[in-house]
């Protein structure tokens, strides 16, 4: 499912944090969104998954323009994982996996078949099947990230909306997480991801959204957004971009004056 | 935190069904106790009248009132994410009780019986409403707590300010053993006044269930998976200035049982707040029932009124629970 935004704004405890914004992220591909802290990627996030309201704009998901999408249909089609990885009881794993099914469920019912499928599936995929008992709470961090994105897989989403879901992880982590992320891309799932570690954008996104002072300054491929001109006007520093045995690495170098 | 493995608990319907015989069965328990004896009252016309006007309403009342509470208590929790919230937090209790107390202040019970628990009913609403213009119906979870805490403030300050005020000794005393809380004589006109806003209030309070599950991830992924959170506030607030306003009306003020129950029911339900709600509602209509029956049974030896036994459980289990919380928190 394709996301389509258009000249969006929108204001955050009555600051601007998105400027006329324009976005775009195509199903089967992995998207992401960097810049500086306090550019507005996380804003852009949740706009575009419906939690803030834009003032201005039209944002398209699908074939439907955003009003046109009830609450109820929009949980069906598009997860959200949000960047803190809060889970405020200690539930077990399975558990916190079954909470993606709550939209395709009616309240009164239990777990279906289906749900236990989609859980199944779900937390297989993240490699978590063992940890199925276990409090979430008593996690480590890697852990609790695969948990909480199983939990976006069994939502079934056909967009996946990720807030730096690679923050705070182990280089190892980081690999497999993206790893993952690539793979659910490739299932068909339109997946875009707030990133810090501009050398994992580089390396495992199809397209990357610069983004400086809450508008677009940059979008494309890699290679043409991650120039040191782009580099230099946005976080202010010098970098370099390289390929070493075929895996692109962006170099921060120095702080610019 | 409790670790419990999903396969040394019961599965649910299980769960609900035990719970709700064991409530079943403390109901029949608390209509076959009292100071005339055990069974179902003395035969003739005396036993007829005291199980009609003394035990039923007793019973009835102690069951929809621990409902009230237990339940009130899991969802505020669930709500605001907070194992230590309880019902008096957004100030209903308090509403209700200052509405009470003024109605004995002004002579008004003593002119028209039902102006007691109306006057309860008044204070409940006035309060709900006085926190919700506070709170604003979109606001977070702390804004609810803080508005609470003011209205709750402000009406202990204003029963102080009546008690002070009074008069006449007999309504003093009558205002804080109401504050105390009791189930002991009260007519089935005040339990069938409470009773439908109770339900209705029990209702409401069972619906949020679902949000409070996904309030578990925080309030951008309860929203993310389809849940209206002002709805969910709304359901919240609503039902328990209903249930526990209505209730506390009636019982008067019966502390910790919506602190008390949810909090050791939780690791039952393997912590979920949406399943935690039913099972609480049994579980608090249970401890209120048992409470009463032992209650009695220490009769006329202790004459103890509900809401000073429930504080006596309740208070050391609070020091319990600070005692394990720094436990968790130093290694």
């Amino acid at each position: 499912m394709r996301i389509e935004a258009e000249g969006v704004r929108a204001r955050l405890a009555g600051r601007e944090v998105l400027k006329s914004f324009a976005f775009t992220a195509h199903p089967g591909q992995l998207t992401a969104v960097i810049g500086p802290n306090g550019a507005g990627k996380s804003t852009l996030l949740r706009t575009i998954a419906g939690l803030l309201a834009p003032d201005a704009g039209t944002i398209r998901i699908g074939d439907r323009d955003f009003a046109q999408w009830p609450r109820a249909d929009l949980a069906r089609v598009l997860g959200y994982l949000p960047q803190d990885r809060i889970v405020h009881w200690p539930l077990s794993a399975r558990i916190v996996v079954g909470l993606g099914r709550l939209p395709h469920r009616s309240s009164a019912a239990g777990e279906s078949r289906e749900d236990t499928a989609a859980i199944d599936a779900a937390m297989s995929s993240m490699q978590v099947a063992g940890l199925e008992d276990r409090p979430v709470t008593s996690l480590s961090g890697g852990e609790r990230a695969r948990v909480l994105l199983a939990r976006v897989l069994a939502q079934q989403p056909r967009i996946l909306l990720a807030d730096e879901p690679a923050a705070g992880l182990d280089p190892a982590q980081q690999l497999a997480l993206f790893q993952h992320l690539t793979r659910i891309a490739a299932d068909g799932c339109t997946v875009v991801v707030a990133v810090h570690d501009l050398s994992l954008a580089a390396r495992f996104c199809h397209s990357i959204v610069l983004v400086h002072k809450g508008a677009v300054v940059a979008a494309g491929s890699p290679a043409e957004v991650l120039t040191p001109a782009h580099l230099a006007a946005t976080y202010g520093i010098e970098a370099r971009y390289h390929v070493i045995d075929g895996v692109p690495v962006v170099l921060p170098v120095s702080v610019l004056p | 935190m409790t670790a419990a493995g999903a396969d040394t608990r019961m599965p649910p319907s299980m769960l609900l069904g035990v719970l709700a015989a064991v409530t079943a069965a403390s109901f029949v328990l608390s209509l076959l106790v009292g100071p005339s004896g055990f069974g179902f009252g003395p035969a003739g016309e005396a036993g007829t009248l005291i199980f009609w006007e003394i035990r039923l309403p007793r019973a009835v009342l102690g069951a929809l009132a621990g409902a009230a509470l237990g339940l009130a208590g899991a969802a505020l929790q669930g709500y605001l994410r907070n194992p230590l919230a309880e019902p008096g937090l957004i100030g209903v209790s308090g509403g209700a009780a200052l509405g009470a107390v003024l109605a004995i202040h002004l002579g008004l019970s003593q002119a028209v019986a039902l102006a007691l628990p109306v006057g309860g009913l008044a204070g409940a609403a006035a309060a709900m409403l006085a926190v919700v213009s506070l709170a604003g119906m979109q606001g977070g979870a702390v804004t609810l707590i803080l508005a609470g805490l003011a209205v709750s403030a402000i009406c202990t300050a204003l029963i102080s300010l009546a008690l002070n005020l009074s008069q006449n000794p007999f309504a003093s005393v009558e205002m804080v053993f109401w504050l105390m809380g009791s189930l002991a004589d009260r007519s089935l006109t005040q339990v069938w006044l409470a009773a439908p806003l109770i339900l209705v209030g029990l209702a409401l309070l069972l619906s949020v269930g679902r949000a409070l599950d996904a309030l578990t991830l925080g309030e951008d992924a309860a929203r993310s998976l389809g849940v209206d959170l002002s709805r969910t506030r709304l359901a919240i607030v609503a039902g328990t200035t209903l249930a526990v306003g209505a209730a506390t009306a009636v019982t008067g003020v019966i502390g910790f049982v919506g602190l008390l129950v949810p909090h050791v029911l939780r690791p039952l339900v393997g912590h979920r707040p949406g399943l935690l709600l039913p099972v609480s509602m049994l579980g608090g209509a249970t401890f209120l029932l048992i409470a009463d029956v032992g209650l009695r049974l220490a009769q006329p030896a202790v004459e103890l009124r509900i809401g000073v036994l429930t504080a006596l459980i309740g208070a050391p289990f609070f020091v319990w629970l600070v005692l394990r919380t720094r436990g968790e928190l130093t290694p």
